[in-house]
């Protein structure tokens, strides 16, 4: 088992997907993605092998944060941008416990855009799951921190303003150590990213693209339609080169001028050039770059798969080896000599 | 002489009431001393300067020399909230009081017999406090015609008759300590910073106190660059000789150790910052839980995060937030993972953390939700204490979200109350505010130290298995079905097999706890809440009336205690009738207290806030009462209250 597992007690007996369904019955509007997150996520929880009460799901506020009810595992349903908080509070207190975090892009980016950054620069052994639909659902239909400008809803009926976020180049820049975006729709892909992530010690931060059919249909339809999906789509996997395309004739290299990354019609003179995709690259910069290749806007040129993933240290077990250390150090505490302090006088009565 | 001794009558009612006129009294032991000393039964020492002086480390230190004496002490440290306010201002005095006394003790008092004024600023900023006839240390090397100019002395106030009424001693303090330390090869800026270990060297002297363990406490301070540290001592060693040998200082006082006020035991200094940190950590071990602390700094707060870091050996996490909320938030994460959870704030933080408190109620889990108040709305006073979130904590969230409350009313009392507020958060699986203020976490008191076994047993059961069968005989396990009792759900802590379960802020079916929306349930929910916090154990009130037939009753809460008990001792001592109670628990209140409102005549509720345990009184026992409220960012003076007390009697 992974170093970010290990003292995750094991379950005892083969589990199935089954072991994972909750009784409630499950509440999303009929073709909601989240339906296949969580077919996906409870398909993919038996093949970790966890003790089923060591598994804790916390979410916050919005249509995927419902999610903890439909699993039969711990798990909290808290308030509207705080689950990372409350995750923290229980990974860094119980470090026998897998925990994960199932977010929105409201929830994570807006409301709770500060807990979101805290926990992926502190790098506490978290998965979080952020659900992007780019709008608001649970409130009906208001544009949300990563829907495209001039989005047209019912809070901007002329066009919303604001520039979106690109969840990834957030993470990155919030010295995550592990950032990927999958699609609801493509379970191959989303159970791999998953895989990858519940292995990666530290926080693991895993965007969702996920349709929402009543508010924003089609948001994601260019990387999921087959035919579109081929110029649209850029599949990372590490140690391959980065190209895509309907015959795989496109390429990504990088500029000399700028050292920026750019998209290239591969061809036998520049073959050599192609970018060789490193997740495990210590520096940041080349996984920031292909967060910014993307479109915002038509999503051409979307990079899916696992952007970074990169050791460095575990805040829970960080934490721990401080308490440790104190022990060695002072010797386990002795409550009778805290209290008593130094500088003591004594009234004999 | 001034009037540093009290007269025999007073010292007989060891009563905290102003000094009389002075009865110099021979020592009675040991050879006659060169020069005179008098005793005393009790002195308020102000020491007052710039913020940079060091007038807290000063305070700090004579109070633990006379906390070792064994004399019984109260302090009130009271400074700016900038960490360097403009030099040589008004805005930028701080200054730390000190009340000791061979008897017991409740306030850092009203007004200083002594006060130290390091600079101008100091003197002006303070002197309207000291009663005609006090003795006034100053500095006399600060009082340039600039610095003089800043705070407004047209003409020195040392030289144009405004101390008449005072009893002076101009000591060129800086000049002095620069001349002490001029063989220690120091710059003069760095000779200079020592020259309040030169004037607690001279208090040091005038008040015989023991050195020892101030040597000890600057070697240990500046254990990194000894010749600072030395050169501390010998400023300290200078002042103390200073008032051996100048003839300006020519008595010395006594004041003798408490030991009569004080049950048998072993006693220590303690603020009440301090004490509330190990009362959660020994909350902590008695109920075998680990200590989980989520916290984000803030003024007077802070104190117990820095505390809480240094017990990594006890097996304490503190948790360092990015926010307040997120600081609650990790705390409630903690406490469902089974940790004795604890966020510290304030009140702006309080006001941050509401949303969370309520999921902590609908959840029902335990947490301590610890407010040590300040002056305010919004940011308002940091540095000043007041009384003013008791209807924050008790009304400040939506919904029906009740809470139960628990005030400590000194600051060594903190302790307690800390043990207190835990018993309620893990027996009844809810969040309970501590609240406790700025006057309490920095004064501090002597404690008698509880010994281990003493402490309650707070050990708690986590759930381990089902607790329900189903009409089909089926077992399975409700994380709402309560113990009849205390009415407190199971806490099923994750790891646990077979128990698991999800719980939101959504509201829960009673029993199954599942997302429910009926409209009879959420009724049914509310109801059992708040009766569940209505229920929580806490002792009744108990009323001091010694003559058992006063028709006035003084009721106060938290840490105005001190200022009130020692304005009750005064109307007694001048032969008035006059019961006190104090309320450690705001909610739910003790059952007893609807009745004892309606045996008095008048009921005087003196508060630091606008009125608001009054208006609690008011609307739950309809019964008036007269609330008598200060706001000024300071504890009530007991004359005055003793004043507000009398007025009440008399009508």
């Amino acid at each position: 088992m992974t170093e970010a597992l290990k003292l995750v007690p094991k379950a005892e007996a083969q589990q199935t997907m089954k072991d994972f369904k909750s009784d409630q019955e499950v509440r999303w509007c009929p073709g909601c993605g989240d339906y296949a997150i969580l077919a996906a996520v409870q398909g993919f929880m038996p093949e970790l092998g966890l003790a089923r009460e060591n598994i804790v799901f916390v979410s916050g506020i919005g249509c995927s944060s419902r999610f903890p009810y439909y699993m039969n595992t711990y798990g909290m349903h808290s308030i509207h941008g705080r689950a990372p908080a409350i995750a923290t509070g229980l990974a860094t207190s119980r470090r026998d416990l897998s925990v994960w975090v199932v977010t929105g892009d409201g929830d994570a980016l807006s409301i709770g855009g500060n807990h979101l950054i805290h926990a992926l620069r502190r790098n506490v052994n978290l998965k979080i799951l952020l659900f992007n639909n780019r709008i608001y659902g649970l409130t009906k239909g208001q544009y949300s921190p990563t829907s495209e400008t001039g989005k047209i809803t019912k809070s901007t009926p002329m066009g919303s303003l604001d520039a979106p976020f690109n969840p990834v180049s957030l993470a990155i820049g919030a010295e995550a150590s592990f950032v990927a975006r999958t699609v609801d729709s493509d379970r191959k892909h989303l159970t791999e990213v998953l895989r990858q992530a519940a292995a990666h010690p530290g926080t693991a931060l895993v965007e969702i693209y996920q349709n929402c059919n009543i508010f924003n249909d089609g948001a994601f339809e260019p990387l999921k339609d087959r035919d579109q999906a081929k110029e649209a789509v850029i599949r990372l996997e590490h140690g391959q080169p980065i190209r895509f395309g309907a015959d795989n004739d496109k390429g990504v290299v990088r500029d000399q001028a700028t050292g920026d990354l750019k998209v290239v019609t591969v061809t036998p003179e520049n073959e050599g050039d192609i970018l060789v995709h490193d997740a495990h690259a210590a520096s940041p910069t080349t996984a920031f770059a292909l967060s910014r290749l993307a479109d915002p806007d038509t999503l051409h040129q979307t990079p899916i798969g696992v952007f970074r993933s990169t050791n460095r240290p575990v805040y829970d077990t960080q934490m721990a080896d401080q308490l440790e250390a104190a022990i060695e150090q002072k010797g386990k505490g002795d409550l009778g000599a805290l209290l008593a302090g130094n500088d003591t006088w004594t009234v004999v009565g | 002489m001034t009037s540093q001794v009290s007269s025999p009558a007073e010292q007989a009612v060891p009563a905290e009431q102003p000094s009389g006129a002075a009865v110099p009294s021979p020592v009675d032991a040991g050879p006659p001393p060169a020069k005179e000393v008098r005793r005393l039964d009790r002195v308020i020492i102000r020491f007052a300067g710039d913020s940079g002086d060091g007038m807290q480390l000063t305070g700090d230190r004579f109070t633990s020399e006379t906390a070792s004496f064994g004399n019984d002490l109260s302090t009130l440290p009271n400074f700016p909230a900038e960490i360097r306010a403009p030099a040589g201002t008004l805005p930028g005095v701080s200054s730390f009081q000190l009340h000791f006394a061979d008897h017991d003790i409740l306030t850092p008092g009203d007004a200083p017999d002594v006060l130290v004024a390091m600079n101008p600023a100091a003197l002006k900023a303070n002197l309207a406090d000291v009663p005609r006839g006090g003795e006034i240390i100053v500095n006399t090397d600060e009082f340039a015609k600039r610095a003089m100019a800043k705070v407004g002395y047209a003409t020195s106030p040392l030289e144009d008759g405004t101390l008449d009424a005072y009893n002076v001693h101009p000591v060129p303090l800086t000049t002095l300590t620069i001349e002490a330390l001029k063989d220690f090869g120091l710059s003069r800026k760095e000779s200079e910073r020592s020259k309040n270990m030169f004037a607690l060297g001279l208090l040091s002297w005038m008040y015989h106190r023991p050195t020892d363990n101030t040597e000890k406490f600057l070697r240990k301070k500046f254990a990194k660059k000894p010749e600072i540290a030395e050169a501390n001592v010998a400023a300290f060693r200078a002042g103390w000789n200073f008032g051996e040998t100048t003839e300006d200082f020519a008595v010395s006082y006594e004041v003798a150790p408490a030991t009569s006020a004080f049950p048998a035991g072993t006693y220590r200094n303690i603020s009440g910052n301090l004490a509330l940190s190990y009362g959660l950590i020994a909350a902590a071990r008695q109920a075998d839980l680990p200590l989980y602390l989520g916290s984000y700094p803030i003024t007077p707060a802070s104190d117990i995060l820095h505390e809480l870091s240094k017990h990594k050996n006890f097996g304490v996490r503190t948790f360092q937030a990015e926010d307040e909320i997120a600081g609650i938030g990790a705390a409630l994460g903690a406490a469902f993972g089974g940790a004795l959870a604890v966020t510290t704030t304030s009140g702006p933080g309080v006001a941050l953390k509401s949303e969370t408190i309520g999921l902590a109620v609908s959840l029902e889990l335990p947490l301590l939700i610890v407010d040590i108040q300040r002056g305010g709305p919004s940011t308002g006073l940091p540095t000043k204490t007041e009384q003013a979130d008791l209807l924050q904590a008790m009304y400040g969230r939506n919904g029906e979200a009740p809470v139960p409350i628990v005030a400590p009313k000194t600051p060594a009392d903190c302790f307690d109350a800390a043990l207190d507020a835990a018993r309620i958060a893990l027996t009844y699986r809810t969040p309970v505010f501590l609240l406790s203020d700025g006057y309490l976490a920095n004064g501090s008191e002597p404690w008698r130290i509880p010994e281990p076994d003493e402490l309650p047993d707070l050990r708690t059961r986590f759930a381990t298995g089902p607790n329900h069968t189903l009409a089909d005989g089926t077992e399975v396990f409700w994380p709402y079905k309560r113990d009849p009792e205390t009415l407190a759900r199971p806490w099923a802590v994750p790891g646990t097999p077979g128990l698991e379960h999800r719980i939101g802020g959504i509201e829960k079916q009673d029993g199954t706890g599942n997302i429910s929306y009926d409209p009879a349930n959420h009724d049914f929910m509310v109801r059992t809440r708040q009766a569940k916090t209505d229920g929580v154990t806490v002792p009744d009130l108990t009323v001091d009336d010694p003559s058992g037939t006063a028709r006035t009753l003084v009721l106060g809460w938290g840490s105005t205690y001190g200022p009130i008990t020692a304005a009750v001792r005064r109307v007694r001592a001048a032969g008035d009738e006059i019961a006190q109670a104090h309320l450690r628990h705001l909610n739910p209140f003790p059952a007893n207290l609807g009745d004892v409102l309606k045996q008095y005549d008048r009921v005087v509720v003196p508060e630091m806030n606008l009125g608001q345990l009054a208006t609690l009184l008011r609307a739950r026992y309809l019964v008036d009462v007269r609330s008598h409220t200060q706001v000024s960012g300071m504890p009530f003076k007991a004359a005055q209250l003793a004043d507000v007390l009398k007025e009440a009697i008399d009508d």
